[in-house]
């Protein structure tokens, strides 16, 4: 029986790597807990419809804008592609893999990311890469961004990366096995528990305002891309107190935008015509927005994502019905929150206990 | 390039590639470009060095090799009378030895001058009673293996010199032999005479022999990457505060280093030798169950064991038969002390081989103090040959394997102890084995001070599998090969075995992010 043996061997070696991915699922973490930033970028594939306008950027668009609430009172579809300290390298790559999927009308880029080129914290580059799909883009996102002591290794087989995790496996690993849970609403990370803004940290002069050359590198390819492809651009910079915004940086960026003919929306200028109440419409002392503060400004972007060209959709029965769903995963994960914290005065969660 | 990273894995395996797939007779050649790549991927600056070495030590054999051959000739041509042919050998020699001193001087020059001159003027400034830093330290930065190859080159040229091999005339192939890129980060040091065949005569792609080395590499992963770096931050801490840890802590302080340091370097040597397989040459080995010793003579036979034959080799066995020693041991015989006329040349040889060991180690007093200690201990024990004798006759049961068990046990100790002088100042080594045995209590390793070493329970964990399968593969080898066992088994069972030993790698190694670059810490010497 000469097949015995060349049949054995490839059973075993499926079984091997069969046990192998099963280790690899096990040992990555599931962001089911405090920190769930590590889902949004994944969760971006699971859509089935497409959008008229995508946000790109870090957590000032992420845990800032409500797509909700422009579906609701603008009908414009809309999908954030943003992460925690989301580089503007990995802002572009995400575009051009969002651009293998479908051509939004309108992208928003939060120009807050220009300030930061390098990436400064590992952990931030994988909540980010590791959720794309495998593409060039990825590989791109990846070697533009990757830090120092990362591997290129480590992002194909995450296992290298994750390994050590065996000694501090949870509940969670096991639940999340097969399938992390939705954490995010079109890419909103929803919080609802307020802390109101207060003293924050003292601005710290800088001998060279200049954005990095690589930043602009990349803002012109992104520009370019969205040219291209007969995307409307639009800039803007999200209503967030800390880290500073100096105005400097302000002028650059209206330059920038009076020369390429963009509009640029600094919303944090317009905090006051915005309604946002920093005593009420953050979460973390004014870093943030929560869920009351996205809403106003989500509300005070529709306006001009439909002057850029995005439609209002509500007449679209196949989308309302689509968007109807979203809705009330929102609406029940709002009311939750808001119990939640109207009780404890904390959301557990996100909170760490002693 | 550290042999446990993933870049000397994709090198390794583009090599491996390459090496099956080019002319077989052009093998050697692939291997030679690759480990110049391997070394000046730490930069290739330092590849100077070993060129150095080769090209000077290739040309000095060659005039040596030629001498030899002239001096034949000459006597076959000219047929002098004994006399004459006396006096042209004695020439002949004279100038065969400057040829090998002026190669020792440069090469060992070279060594001494990257390794020593730091500790040399460390010592000038206590010596002087200088400020410290009065005399300022230099750092050269050490060429990647430079005590490996040198050792190994030098004792090419002496067995040339000695007329044991014929120098090598080819120069490529030469380099070859000092660079050949898995061995001369940490050894094995190999002779030219054994080695040659093995670099340069063609390989064929042998299934079982690739499959062995690679079985070898995956064991050296496992002792380097699950057990050494596991446990090297505890011992770390453990060892860089004895006044924290003491007591019973001395003990696990001095045990987990030792740990350590065989299941590092051990580990080290299996990839090398792994690697070096799946090439198709077969380098010797370094290590045979040291552990398993029952007295320290026999542990260092197992330990290390190129260097110290190449230490037996071009040290011990000239300085205990040269003129130096004869005369000493005349002498001692004419002072009456004819009971030690004999020994003397063999003690001498043996403190200057414990001397060099030491200083090969590193370059601090603590090196050469381990070393001597080391030497000292053997020699009284030999002392006691006969009373140990008599013990045995008088004690018969003591010839059993719980009696030998014991004697493992305390060689081990022993060596584990010795071993302190290398990271402790004399005394203190000293004052922490009274404070082992006045203060040491199991109950201690339960007062706080163990959780604080950074160790989990999946760490403990980790470590005992670890160490169980050591001990298994001990027994086993014993018997003879443990991979010629496992490739006899079923399919199923080496497929079990391997994959479970691939898992515990991946899984349990102390590698990628979060952990510091693995070095092994024989790269160091």
């Amino acid at each position: 029986m000469r097949w015995k043996k060349p049949v054995c061997v490839l059973l075993l070696a499926a079984v091997g790597v069969t046990v192998i991915a099963g280790l690899q699922r096990l040992l990555m973490p599931k962001y089911m807990g405090q920190v769930v930033e590590g889902n949004l970028t994944s969760e971006y594939y699971e859509e089935t419809t497409p959008h008229d306008v995508v946000f790109l950027g870090n957590c000032e668009v992420y845990e800032n804008i409500s797509p909700i609430v422009l579906w609701r009172e603008f009908g414009i579809t809309s999908y954030i592609r943003g992460n925690a300290q989301q580089l503007i390298a990995q802002s572009y790559y995400i575009l051009e893999d969002t651009l293998k999927y479908e051509t939004p009308g309108v992208v928003v880029f939060n120009v807050s990311a220009m300030q930061q080129f390098d990436q400064n914290n590992e952990s931030y580059n994988r909540m980010t890469l590791d959720g794309m799909r495998w593409s060039a883009s990825k590989w791109n996102a990846i070697r533009a961004t990757m830090m120092e002591d990362e591997h290129m290794m480590e992002y194909i087989f995450p296992i290298l990366r994750f390994h050590s995790r065996f000694a501090e496996l949870e509940a969670d690993d096991l639940t999340y096995f097969m399938k992390s849970g939705k954490v995010a609403h079109n890419g909103y990370y929803l919080r609802a528990d307020i802390r109101p803004a207060g003293d924050l940290p003292v601005e710290r002069r800088r001998s060279d305002y200049s954005f990095d050359p690589r930043s602009w590198e990349y803002l012109e390819r992104i520009r370019a891309l969205c040219e291209n492809n007969g995307i409307q651009l639009i800039l803007m910079k999200a209503p967030s107190l800390y880290p500073a915004w100096y105005d400097q940086w302000e002028v650059q960026i209206e330059e920038y935008a009076s020369e390429h003919n963009l509009q640029y929306i600094n919303c944090l200028e317009a905090a006051d015509e915005i309604g946002i109440d920093f005593s009420q419409d953050t979460y973390d002392g004014g870093l943030h927005m929560n869920v009351y503060g996205a809403e106003k400004l989500s509300r005070y972007l529709g306006p001009f994502l439909l002057g850029a060209g995005a439609d209002d959709h509500r007449d679209d029965a196949e989308l309302a019905a689509v968007w109807a769903e979203k809705g009330l995963f929102y609406d029940s994960m709002k009311a939750q929150q808001e119990e939640e914290f109207a009780q404890f005065g904390y959301l557990k969660q996100f909170t760490t206990e002693e | 390039m550290s042999l446990v990273s993933y870049e000397f894995l994709a090198f390794f395996a583009a090599a491996a590639i390459l090496y099956y797939v080019v002319p077989k007779r052009v093998q050697w050649i692939l291997l030679l470009a690759v480990s110049f790549l391997f070394y000046a991927a730490g930069g290739a600056v330092y590849l100077l060095y070993p060129m150095i070495t080769a090209v000077s030590t290739w040309f000095l054999a060659l005039r040596i090799g030629r001498a030899d051959s002239a001096a034949q000739t000459y006597i076959q041509e000219q047929k002098p009378d004994k006399e004459q042919k006396k006096a042209y050998q004695a020439r002949i020699k004279k100038h065969k030895k400057r040829l090998m001193t002026a190669g020792i001087l440069l090469n060992f020059g070279i060594l001494a001058v990257l390794k020593y001159t730091d500790f040399l003027l460390g010592n000038l400034n206590v010596l002087f009673h200088l400020e410290e830093g009065a005399i300022p330290q230099i750092s050269w930065v050490l060429p990647l293996g430079i005590s490996y190859y040198t050792f190994q080159t030098m004792g090419y040229l002496i067995d040339v010199f000695r007329g044991r091999c014929r120098p090598e005339k080819n120069l490529f192939r030469f380099m070859l032999f000092v660079t050949y890129f898995p061995q001369m980060v940490s050894g094995p040091i190999s002779r030219f005479d054994q080695l040659k065949k093995e670099l340069f005569e063609e390989h064929s792609f042998d299934g079982t022999q690739f499959t062995f080395g690679l079985w070898r590499i995956l064991w050296g992963f496992f002792k380097k990457l699950v057990i050494a770096d596991r446990i090297a931050p505890a011992v770390a801490m453990i060892t860089a505060a004895p006044d924290v840890y003491d007591g019973i802590y001395v003990l696990v302080g001095m045990l987990g280093y030792t740990l350590q340091l065989y299941t590092d370097f051990s580990g080290c040597m299996d990839i090398v030798i792994g690697v070096s397989q799946c090439f198709g040459i077969r380098l010797p080995e370094n290590f045979q169950r040291p552990f398993g010793a029952k007295n320290l003579s026999e542990l260092w036979r197992r330990w290390h064991m190129t260097l110290t034959g190449w230490f037996r080799e071009y040290i011990f066995f000239p300085v205990s038969t040269s003129r130096f020693c004869r005369t000493v041991s005349r002498f001692a015989g004419k002072l009456g002390l004819h009971k030690v006329t004999k020994k003397l040349p063999v003690y001498i040889a043996n403190l200057i081989v414990w001397f060099v060991t030491g200083i090969w180690h590193g370059a601090a007093w603590g090196f050469i103090l381990w070393g001597l200690a080391n030497g000292i201990v053997m020699m009284v024990s030999q002392e006691f040959t006969e009373l140990y004798r008599a013990f045995h006759r008088r004690f018969p049961k003591t010839d059993g394997s719980v009696y030998g068990a014991l004697q493992k046990v305390r060689t081990g100790l022993l060596f584990s102890g010795l071993l302190m002088f290398q990271y402790y100042p004399f005394g203190t080594v000293f004052a922490m084995l009274g404070n082992l045995l006045a203060r040491g209590r199991l109950s201690q390793l339960f007062d706080g001070r163990f959780a604080e070493l950074g160790l989990a329970a999946a760490d403990f964990i980790v470590i005992a599998i670890g160490l169980v399968l050591m001990l298994l593969i001990g027994v086993l080898q014993e018997t003879g090969s443990v991979r010629q066992k496992l490739a006899a088994r079923p399919l199923v069972v080496r497929f079990t075995a391997v994959f479970l030993l691939f898992v515990m790698v991946l899984v349990a190694g102390c590698y990628g992010h979060g952990y510091d670059a693995s070095q092994f810490i024989y790269n160091q010497f």
